[in-house]
């Protein structure tokens, strides 16, 4: 995957899964009546809020560079976690922050002339409970916490299979570690938007020599594939996979710490697919084993597993949408079987010009109704 | 983008005042992003071409400059399915040939957490003269629809011609659009939103765009230039000869299965012209191969461009001044038996071929009555006796019937699958 477009899939990645923790919404979200956007004069070295009170739901504010610096303005939570943020506001200019701030409590402005520092805070009241998301029969709840149990169960077994591939390169048994590469990396292609998630681990566990940014190394599962299947074993591949069992050991223990949402669910649904239509139907991910049907198959069924865990709160809300989801998973399951070789795949490179069209075309055909999902449990 | 103002140039002459006192014409290409009033825009911009009618849009409509051109494959083999998709398709063409979005608010208004409705990338753009045209390939009246019984026996595959270098990537399709405007992300946005809409139901099986419009289809447009710098289609059949499009266009009562009636059937070649040798061609040489002077677009033998074509003029040698083998004797309805057909073609350029030579050519498509009886004797003599052909390699083929025109309140095939 390319890594700048990464990082702002990463983002969106973190925003989603971290709903209330993230950027809070843009412009354009606005359901927000603009009458009773709370209005945020910003001056140079002052912050003046209309009011300092409000209930809770969702809160516009209306941030007026009055001063001669570009600005920002925030809202932080508890520990300075950023709520919401409106960047670059140039003098002269308004622009509005829309923030969804369910829970009562003291929270801070803050305006940021010149862009630094902690910026000139202010309290900020928000009193009662915002009306928590319609879950009727609980199923939305009960959707967030299956997946979780999926991505802990994903976890739980990428550490040891990628322990095992490491091992492997250790000992320079270069075919044992071919046979362990995809397997290990099923794991990881599961849970992959949950993983990006993490900007800092991404890279070094998944990055592609071709899209890393300057002054970082090309490490983890393509820097070994590359060493097993091109050059033979290099004099640092045996610390590359011990970096790589630690970067993943990491991983482990920040997703233990993960809160999940539905449209977050949702979404990673949708990503996995999106990940499968650029950069396994191009066959360049893992492009020089050609393990690619392994990672494609990971993708499908981390996406399956999250729609199947949203599935009764879908059936719900949309009465028609879970059979046709359920029909085009179907069929892109069924064009996998037809390459399956043992208890692997065969090598992409093998599939035929008109096999790969036919992959793409059920995958943009199941890319569609998935991409309505969000909006569904959101609703 | 030299082409283009330069072709915008000329449209304006014709176009009257609709500019006058706006200023320096070379910079009408930049300027049409910049003018905000609509009634600054250049007239063919904001030109709104009726979707509905009794023949569809984009067939006699004056040959826009800009095309985007898609086959589909369709996927799924309920026919309600492929029904619902022709429903929807027409609801969102009827809006985006008037210029709007593919619904209400689609491209910004909708809900965060879903994808916009409509992709946005024509906002702010006027309707720019955009014609959507559909049509049935012959693989689509197979078992799957249970359209056997009503499949056209004039809806037959092409048969192959001497010189074909067919790609079958580029062949066939059960479904075709056509989309036509004077804006090329008009088009593009149209056929994007329409394969969009499609997923799950259709797949792209190929697409072509072109630019630069290589044949009028109305007195009132000049005969532009193909590729190889010689003015074509200067025979074109026009708009304005409606009895010449009865006999040679339309589909009438008896000709085959009444839902075709004032249809028409349309061929799609993507012929690739080998621009460096025809570039290493004597300007002679080339007339010769033509049958025109480059310049004036004059039948050789004649003065100026519509002067009749005579192929029975002499040089001083004895000698036709319009070769044996010249692409316009060929081309001829004189040598055809009368054959004529309506060219609607574009120029395309699809960057360079790995060799270092432009792919580049004809994507040529034209309309006829049928084309057992026009296109097909027609390419015949040309494949066979035009020593252009040489210069040139056709790639891609297909044909599809077109429905005749949509209803008010109708969709498109509702003739065919009502």
């Amino acid at each position: 995957m390319n890594v700048s477009h990464k990082s702002i899939a990463a983002a969106t990645a973190a925003a989603l899964l971290l709903l209330l923790a993230a950027c809070g919404e843009q412009e354009g979200a606005a359901d927000a009546d603009a009458s009773d956007a709370i209005a945020v004069k910003a001056g140079d070295s002052s912050c003046e809020v209309a009011t300092t009170t409000a209930k809770a739901g969702k809160l516009t504010f209306e941030v007026t560079n009055e001063g001669s610096k570009v600005t920002e303005f925030y809202l932080y939570g508890e520990g300075d976690r950023i709520m919401g943020e409106v960047e670059n506001i140039s003098p002269g200019l308004t622009r509005r922050l829309i923030v969804d701030v369910r829970r009562a409590g003291t929270y801070q402005t803050a305006c940021k002339p010149g862009m630094r520092g902690e910026g000139i805070r202010g309290d900020f009241e928000v009193t009662g409970q915002a009306g928590a998301q319609q879950d009727r029969g609980g199923h939305l709840a009960a959707a967030t916490r299956s997946y979780k149990a999926y991505v802990d169960a994903e976890v739980e077994k990428l550490v040891p299979r990628t322990k095992e591939f490491a091992e492997a390169v250790k000992a320079g048994d270069v075919e044992r570690a071919k046979s362990l590469f995809p397997v290990a990396r099923t794991h990881w292609e599961r849970i992959e938007p949950v993983a990006e998630s993490f900007a800092d681990l991404d890279p070094k566990i998944d990055g592609r020599e071709d899209v890393l940014g300057e002054g970082m190394a090309f490490t983890g599962f393509h820097r070994l594939e590359k060493d097993l299947w091109v050059s033979g074993p290099r004099p640092d591949s045996a610390r590359i996979a011990e970096q790589l069992v630690a970067d993943v050991e990491e991983l482990a223990s920040r997703t233990r710490g993960i809160e999940l949402t539905p449209v977050a669910l949702a979404n990673g649904a949708k990503e996995l697919l999106d990940e499968v239509a650029t950069g396994k139907i191009t066959g360049e991910e893992d492009r020089y084993s050609h393990t690619d049907l392994w990672d494609f198959q990971a993708n499908v069924d981390g996406s399956k597993a999250a729609i199947d865990a949203l599935r009764p709160a879908i059936l719900q809300r949309d009465a028609r949408l879970p059979a046709t989801l359920d029909t085009r998973f179907a069929e892109l399951n069924r064009l996998l079987d037809k390459h399956r070789d043992g208890d692997g795949f065969r090598r992409y490179t093998d599939l035929s010009r008109q096999e790969v069209r036919e992959l793409a075309s059920a995958v943009d055909a199941l890319g569609e109704p998935v991409s309505k999902v969000a909006e569904v449990v959101a609703s | 983008m030299a082409g283009l103002s330069r072709r915008r140039l000329l449209g304006l002459t014709g176009a009257g005042a609709a500019l006058a006192g706006t200023g320096a014409a070379g910079g009408l290409a930049a300027k049409r992003w910049l003018l905000t009033e609509p009634g600054d825009q250049p007239q063919e911009l904001t030109t709104t071409v009726p979707f509905e009618g009794a023949h569809q849009a984009g067939i006699v409509t004056p040959a826009q400059d800009h095309l985007h051109f898609v086959a589909f494959d369709v996927t799924t083999s309920d026919r309600g399915d492929l029904v619902e998709l022709l429903r929807e398709w027409t609801r969102a063409a009827r809006r985006m040939t008037r210029g709007l979005e593919t619904e209400g608010g689609g491209a910004v208004g909708g809900s965060p957490y879903a994808p916009p409705a409509d992709t946005g990338e024509a906002l702010g753009l006027p309707a720019s003269a955009l014609t959507l045209t559909i049509g049935f390939g012959p693989s689509l009246f197979d078992e799957r629809f249970g359209l056997r019984e009503r499949k056209p026996a004039a809806l037959a595959d092409l048969p192959p011609f001497p010189r074909d270098d067919l790609d079958p990537a580029r062949c066939g399709g059960d479904l075709c659009v056509q989309a036509c405007a004077n804006d090329p992300q008009v088009a593009v946005h149209a056929v994007r939103n329409l394969a969009r809409i499609g997923f799950g139901k259709v797949a792209v099986r190929w697409s072509q765009l072109g630019f630069g419009r290589t044949s009028s289809t109305s007195r009132a447009q000049q005969t532009p230039r193909n590729l190889f710098g010689f003015k074509d289609g200067t025979n074109n059949l026009k708009a304005e000869d409606t009895q010449a499009l009865d006999e040679h266009v339309w589909v009438r009562p008896g000709d085959g299965p009444d839902w075709l009636v004032g249809g028409t059937y349309l061929v799609a070649r993507r012929i690739r012209m080998h621009i460096e040798t025809w570039d290493r061609t004597s300007l002679g040489e080339q007339e010769q191969l033509i049958g025109r002077a480059k310049g004036s677009g004059a039948p050789l033998g004649q003065a100026a461009e519509f002067d009749q074509v005579d192929l029975h003029v002499k040089g001083t040698d004895g000698e036709p001044m319009i070769p044996h083998n010249a692409h316009i004797r060929l081309a001829s309805p004189d040598s055809l038996g009368g054959v004529r057909i309506l060219r609607r073609g574009y120029n395309f350029t699809d960057g360079s071929d790995g060799l270092g030579h432009l792919d580049a050519g004809l994507f040529f498509i034209c309309f006829n009555r049928d084309s057992r009886e026009q296109f097909v004797p027609m390419q015949r003599a040309l494949a066979t006796g035009d020593p252009m052909m040489e210069y040139l390699e056709h790639t891609g083929s297909a044909i599809f019937a077109c429905p005749p025109g949509v209803s008010h309140g109708g969709y498109w095939g509702e003739q065919l699958f009502g």
